[in-house]
């Protein structure tokens, strides 16, 4: 009895990392939980230094030697991948920490909130002059940008959505913001994999374009922003938007089994 | 007061870190000889202040050397040695100790002591302790090490050289120090945490 009535308390009480069970200022909160792994908001190492921790907890029905394995291969290569990107100039989530023995990764808390809600304040209840708003076509100009750096760079993100990116306000905020400035920050790089084929560049666009239209229908009029400043921003890009063409006749997976 | 305890987020409530910041320090090589004879008066992480470029910088490395302790997962003979080499991006230990470390021709340095109860001192030894052997010890002078005493003291063409942060088209073409600087921190942190894995 007593069990039920404390888990009708704290319905959805994960057991913490052990990390996150010592001292700190204020106590960790779950942002969410995904298929692989949750989503902490805490600090490092100061009170006023907030950070993401992402936990891979161990998966009970692996092998746990297996499980171990993979666990500490997706850790290190999501870090590794985002190291890289910041050497490189493009704009994503510092690296604070990693354990990945123990399965979590310490990262820089964004501020912001993720494109997808900017747009969709944007674009409010609105269904007229959407193609002619400029603020908003120049959100898209920026997305355009990051991407193509990303894949400039020689990374490919795996699952692009407007919910994989983050808007970052700028310090001062002036008068008469629209709320679209800021700067795009990709986040979630936890499918992303090395890579400089136009095969897999226009598979990751392909995966944006599909999800953009799903997510923000009302806005895939402006879609063919993000596509043109992608073009801009890198020599190949192209060669990886013809390909995008092939793409989209026959969908994400190049063969037609599984 | 010459030594600053800190408070860490997410450190077990049995680990105590000390911290010191001494500048014109005259006998670094005393300092140096007594880590190289082992001598167990002197447990501490002796650091060169100039490859240090801010709090956060220096107090990761005491963060991860903490948590490797709490998980019996030390690189190196104990926690101060694991300071030392968590502050480099290789995980060539011996080149982490010439880099990082205290050496003969140190101004300023940074003494960092862990505490902790374990088997063999079940009693860590106190605050006053330390700070009264630091002060026999150590000549120099204690200053407060505020981010901006440590800027002063940063030796940054060592510093990007040590983590390999030149040839960085992007970070050479920020006009704003202060935002340079931040990035440096910023990419230095990332380097440190990937360290040998």
């Amino acid at each position: 009895m007593t069990a039920t009535a404390a888990e009708a308390a704290a319905p959805h009480e994960f057991p913490l990392p052990k990390i996150l069970t010592n001292p700190a200022s204020t106590p960790p909160t779950l942002i969410t939980q995904g298929a692989e792994g949750r989503l902490y908001k805490t600090t490092y190492l100061l009170p006023d230094i907030p950070c993401a921790l992402k936990y891979r907890p161990p998966k009970p029905w692996r092998h746990p030697v297996l499980d171990q394995r993979l666990t500490k291969h997706r850790i290190l290569s999501e870090a590794r991948i985002l190291s890289k990107c910041r050497r490189d100039g493009l704009r994503v989530p510092d690296v604070y920490a990693l354990d990945e023995a123990a399965g979590w990764l310490m990262l820089e808390w964004v501020q912001g909130t993720p494109v997808r809600v900017n747009i969709n304040q944007r674009l409010g209840s609105r269904t007229e002059g959407i193609e002619d708003d400029e603020e908003l076509k120049d959100l898209m100009r920026r997305i355009g940008a990051a991407v193509g750096k990303m894949h400039s760079i020689g990374v490919i993100h795996g699952d692009l959505t407007t919910s994989n990116m983050m808007l970052k306000p700028p310090a001062q905020q002036t008068d008469g913001a629209t709320g679209l400035e800021g700067e795009i920050v990709i986040i979630d790089l936890g499918l992303a994999s090395g890579g400089v084929h136009d095969e897999d560049r226009a598979v990751d666009l392909y995966v944006l374009e599909r999800a953009f239209g799903s997510t923000h229908p009302r806005a895939e009029c402006i879609f063919s922003e993000v596509l043109d400043a992608y073009r801009q921003s890198f020599k190949q890009a192209g060669v990886a938007l013809k390909k995008l063409e092939d793409v989209r006749m026959r969908g994400r997976k190049r063969s037609m089994l599984g | 007061m010459a030594v600053e305890i800190v408070q860490l987020e997410h450190v077990p409530s049995s680990y105590q870190i000390h911290l010191a910041l001494f500048r014109n320090v005259k006998n670094a090589g005393f300092l140096h000889q007594q880590l190289l004879a082992r001598n167990a008066d002197f447990e501490y992480a002796f650091i060169d202040a100039s490859t240090i470029v801010s709090r956060v910088h220096l107090l990761s490395a005491v963060f991860k050397a903490v948590n490797s302790s709490a998980n019996g997962t030390l690189r190196t003979p104990n926690i101060h040695s694991e300071i030392v080499v968590s502050l480099s991006s290789s995980s060539n230990i011996a080149d982490a100790y010439r880099r990082f470390g205290v050496s003969p021709s140190t101004s300023d340095l940074f003494v960092v002591k862990v505490t902790f109860p374990s088997d063999t001192t079940p009693e860590p030894p106190s605050a006053d302790s330390i700070s009264q052997h630091l002060k026999d010890n150590v000549e120099g002078d204690a200053v407060p090490a505020t981010d901006q005493t440590i800027q002063a003291i940063t030796d940054v063409r060592t510093v990007r050289k040590s983590y390999k942060l030149n040839g960085l088209a992007w970070l050479d073409a920020i006009k704003d120090e202060l935002v340079k600087r931040q990035e440096i921190e910023r990419l230095i942190l990332g380097g440190m945490a990937l360290r040998g894995v």
